[in-house]
């Protein structure tokens, strides 16, 4: 009986430690694990499928949330800007779609395609991917390089520092780290925070 | 101020007409009157980060709750009844509760204005407008990731922050180790 309990305390004890690992997410200069999630035109999308690829801008982002809403023309231009150079923009929805119907599958096409989409926008259906990540809002950006170890986490954060007003930003966060990445230099602010929308579960 | 005796005057005759105590009909407006507390967007005070700061460093020994949401978040507003409450219920034990909208600007009036209204919040309301996000969310607290709803409870030099939802349960407990303090 003692003994059970023991082992039952310790199974207790490794469900705490592994619920508050995956909840922490990555670091910065972690490898970030592959995935493989659809696509609005219905195929899975995955890294690897990426040769070309010197990294990526994951960007969790949907189309409920006012300031992802806000920064999508700015995640298409850096994927206008960053895709021929090597760092495609890869749009991951992390909403439960139960509790915000809004970000389902056909929104989603939708809203791509009414906004111009150049990007892939994939659905994290069964939210698995977003806490590997550690992602906990929209829009969360995690720029990625592609090194022989894995895609490396180099940056993650913000946009840039000015929601409500691109022509008042005077940093923007993607595109110095994504430059810096391409000029083989380290990235000169490799977290930054702001407000977001909570992911649903 | 001619308008509300006109407004008073009016509800008198009406509730003569309507064969009710005209005393008491006036007290109700009156009562109602006073609990409107942001009425149009010239009433919300609005701060940038070095506005706001003050609201985070007062030392009156009183136990400040300070919910950051916004009305386009749908778990803040699920819980804001509960922060209502909490107000309501502890208030003449020293808590004050601080609602911190994060609205955007351009819908204060559209959303926020209305929305205050239509809750008839009780708890007081203020707006914090500061783009530059990542200057001012590592001083609320280094834990912050920036989602909301997020809370700080704090009372002279013990802070504590929380970045979730809360039931009133919930929020009571956090709220309690603050009484015994």
């Amino acid at each position: 009986m003692k003994k059970s309990i023991q082992v039952l305390a310790a199974a207790l004890v490794l469900v705490l430690i592994s619920a508050f690992t995956l909840s922490e997410g990555y670091k910065i200069g972690d490898v970030a694990e592959d995935f493989s999630l659809k696509n609005i035109d219905g195929n899975m999308v995955s890294l690897a499928d990426y040769e070309y690829a010197k990294g990526f801008i994951v960007t969790f982002t949907c189309n409920t949330c006012p300031y992802a809403v806000q920064y999508e023309d700015r995640i298409i231009a850096l994927n206008n800007k960053y895709e021929d150079k090597g760092y495609p923009v890869i749009a991951i929805m992390p909403n439960n779609t139960a509790v915000k119907p809004g970000d389902d599958l056909d929104a989603m096409k939708e809203r791509a395609e009414s906004k111009g989409f150049t990007f892939p926008y994939l659905i994290d259906a069964e939210q698995t991917v977003y806490p590997k990540f550690g992602a906990t809002k929209t829009p969360h950006i995690f720029v990625l390089q592609k090194t022989d170890a894995g895609n490396v986490v180099k940056y993650i954060g913000a946009i840039d520092d000015n929601y409500k007003d691109e022509s008042a930003v005077t940093t923007k966060y993607v595109e110095d780290a994504v430059d810096a990445l391409l000029a083989g230099k380290d990235v000169p602010l490799k977290e930054t925070k702001a407000i977001g929308c909570t992911i649903k579960v | 101020m001619k308008i509300k005796l006109l407004f008073i005057a009016t509800l008198l005759f009406w509730g003569c007409f309507n064969g009710k105590k005209p005393e008491t009909v006036a007290i109700d407006a009156l009562e109602k009157n006073q609990n409107k507390q942001v009425d149009n967007v010239s009433d919300l005070e609005v701060n940038d980060f070095s506005d706001f700061e003050k609201y985070l460093k007062k030392k009156d020994g009183k136990i400040h709750v300070i919910n950051f949401w916004a009305t386009w978040c749908a778990p803040c507003v699920k819980e804001l009844p509960y922060f209502e409450k909490l107000n309501a219920e502890y208030k003449d034990q020293g808590v004050e509760v601080l609602l911190v909208s994060l609205d955007f600007p351009h819908l204060y009036e559209k959303k926020l204005i209305p929305f205050i209204k239509e809750k008839k919040l009780q708890s007081k309301v203020v707006a914090l407008d500061d783009p530059d996000m990542n200057s001012w969310i590592p001083k609320i607290s280094a834990d912050w990731s920036g989602s909301i709803p997020a809370t700080v409870i704090y009372k002279n030099d013990t802070r504590e922050f929380y970045e979730q939802s809360f039931n009133y349960e919930e929020l009571k407990e956090k709220l309690n180790p603050f009484l015994n303090h």
